[in-house]
């Protein structure tokens, strides 16, 4: 049998300046933790958000990205003849010819401006994606129109519906602002295809063709048959992998997150270190009391150990709630794919949350390992002696 | 009457700046079952010493103890651990209550190594309480306990797992006289009604008279009994009382 956990918990009670403050140091690297975790779940949300998996997209071969891509007209047409393409509700192939480019807007975070991802696509583009209007109307063919996302319309002043954008060789009006759920086509901007590569000069070719395939068996098959047509010189990519690429985005910002809350882990675990052995210290008598009355070493040992990964445990409940607010939070990183913002929703999931707290109490049992061995290791006469 | 505890050529050194200090010399001591001794001797005399040593709270530099035949020398720490809480009930001078506990939860403390279920340590703890005259401070923590109730919550908690031996050290070198006297009658109490064998380490001659047989210890050496040592001031008896509970005058 151990000491009642009661025992911990009241001394933990007892001293709470010194507990609050210990908590507070471990309750900052849990939040820095889950925030960092929550912070590529939020982008993985969102290009998990923004793929069909039926779908495929083109690009020249050896582009990795829609904006260094170009897959001239001719291509599109033999693309679009393949066998094994989903047709719309009028019976026409679901491919869309894209072209993408980016325009530079400034924002209240950054006013020499963000790059925003500009799509030119056509109606059949629009109906292959989950996106709905929310405001205004769609663009009309062959008008200086276009539709923002809503975190663009969000994040940028200049974006607003009725406003113009000035990107390409002029001003554009916004005419209506959609939403792609949770998905990366919240960042872009979207106008008439053939307005759009007029605009840059390129209405021989587009970026990227998006297909989607009737099943995943004519998937693979469309993948191989374009990739080993002599005609094209194009290479495919599933939507799902593409995005998923981009999520690599936010890697640089996870490293330094779980860095910084490593390294603050190693002074939360030295403090709780330092706290636990001057509890061993003052509750020496009570440590000689309870071995007198029969508790083991190993009791002793365990009593001071839960003690120190409760303090740790309850600091990383108060980890996780300091990060909490940041499910509401939307931040953008710059895609090292598309070369412009991707906004985003931070997402603290109930995985981060449990990391967060896994991560306090192995920091707690860290901390807490070497006092609570010199606790049972007291010799009973020198610890009633001792205080 | 059965011996229950024994000691053989028992003695213990201390180290103090590299050199060994005996404390107890050679020490032979035989307790009857149901006795209640007084072990007395000036401070540095090594009567607590003896005490420690027989709570099994400390190992003998040379010789044995032998406590209901058992050879405590051939336990290991953690069974010497189960042992204590088995056999003994000690009783600190300074009460050693936890002070973050209640009293009632400071006398279940034994009780949780033992196999009673949580509602049987609660009635066990409730008694013992109740024994010493303390039924009324059951959540009470230890500040708001005096001196006198703090050591009472402390037999009761020496005495909760119906142990074989009381070992009272100095149990009211902290204590007023007031608060002394009903700590001895209990104590004596305890001895008189329910039997227990009870090893009492005091220097105060008062305290000593509520035992049964009185040994004295000088310079570590146990002197023969009825031999006091030399200059050893008499001291009047106590108030006389028969009962734990009726002695409780708080």
């Amino acid at each position: 049998m151990t000491v009642p956990f009661s025992y911990n918990i009241r001394n933990l009670v007892v001293r709470k300046t010194t507990t609050l403050m210990t908590a507070m140091g471990i309750a900052l690297s849990v939040a820095i933790l889950v925030a960092s975790l929550a912070l590529v779940n939020g982008l993985r949300t969102v290009f998990a958000n923004t793929a069909n998996p039926l779908q495929l997209l083109v690009l020249r071969k050896g582009s990795h990205a829609e904006l260094g891509s170009t897959v001239p007209t001719e291509d599109f047409a033999i693309v679009r003849s393949k066998p094994g393409i989903a047709a719309d509700r009028s019976g026409q192939p679901l491919t869309s010819q894209e072209l993408v480019n980016v325009a530079n807007l400034p924002s209240l975070d950054n006013p020499k401006g963000m790059n925003i991802t500009v799509r030119g696509l056509s109606p059949v583009g629009i109906e292959m994606r989950k996106v709905r209007l929310v405001a205004g109307r769609w663009f009309q063919p062959g008008q200086r129109e276009v539709v923002v996302g809503e975190a663009v319309a969000h994040r940028y002043p200049s974006a607003r519906i009725a406003h113009r954008i000035r990107f390409g060789k002029g001003d554009w009006k916004i005419v209506g602002v959609m939403d792609g759920g949770q998905s990366a086509l919240n960042s872009e901007i979207w106008g008439d295809f053939n307005q759009i590569s007029a605009e840059y000069n390129q209405q021989d070719s587009s970026s990227s063709v998006l297909l989607r395939a009737t099943d995943p068996v004519s998937l693979d098959a469309l993948k191989h048959s374009i990739e080993d047509d002599p005609r094209l010189n194009a290479s495919t990519i599933t939507e799902s992998d593409y995005y998923h690429g981009q999520t690599a985005s936010g890697a640089p910002l996870e490293f330094l997150g779980i860095l910084v809350s490593v390294i603050m882990a190693i002074g939360s675990a030295f403090a709780t270190t330092n706290i636990m052995y001057a509890a061993v210290a003052r509750r020496a008598k009570e440590i000689g009391t309870l071995k007198t009355l029969g508790f083991s070493d190993g009791s002793i040992l365990l009593s001071f150990l839960s003690e120190s990964v409760l303090l740790a445990a309850l600091a990383g409940v108060l980890g996780c709630l300091i990060a909490l607010p940041l499910n509401w939070v939307t931040t953008g990183v710059g895609s090292m794919v598309s070369f412009s913002e991707i906004a985003f929703r931070f997402h603290v999931s109930i995985a981060a949350l449990f990391s967060g707290i896994i991560f306090a109490v192995v920091l707690g049992a860290v901390g807490g390992a070497l006092p609570a061995r010199a606790a049972a290791k007291k010799e009973i006469l020198s610890a009633l002696r001792e205080a | 009457m059965d011996i229950v505890i024994e000691t053989r050529k028992l003695s213990k050194d201390y180290m103090r700046d590299e050199n060994p200090v005996a404390a107890l010399k050679n020490v032979d001591l035989q307790v009857a079952g149901g006795e209640f001794l007084a072990l007395m001797g000036p401070s540095g005399s090594g009567k607590s010493t003896l005490l420690h040593l027989i709570a099994a709270m400390d190992r003998p530099t040379s010789g044995e103890v032998l406590v209901l035949e058992q050879d405590l020398r051939s336990l290991n720490n953690r069974q010497l651990a189960r042992w204590r809480n088995a056999h003994i009930g000690f009783v600190f001078q300074a009460f050693n209550l936890i002070p973050v506990l209640t009293a009632l939860e400071n006398v279940m403390l034994p009780l949780k190594l033992t196999g009673l279920d949580a509602k049987e340590q609660l009635e066990h703890a409730r008694t013992g309480l109740q024994l010493v005259g303390l039924g009324d401070r059951l959540n009470h923590f230890p500040r708001q306990l005096s001196g006198g109730q703090e050591q009472r919550v402390a037999i009761a908690r020496a005495i909760v797992t119906d142990p074989d031996f009381i070992l009272a050290d100095e149990p009211t070198g902290n204590l007023d006289a007031a608060s002394a006297n009903d700590v001895l009658t209990i104590l004596a109490a305890l001895n008189n009604e329910q039997g227990k064998t009870i090893l009492l380490v005091t220097h105060d001659p008062h305290a000593a008279h509520y035992a049964k047989t009185t040994r004295y210890l000088e310079k570590g050496v146990l002197l023969p009994e009825g031999q006091a040592p030399q200059d050893w001031m008499a001291a009047p008896p106590p108030m006389p009382t028969s009962s734990a509970t009726s002695a409780v005058t708080e």
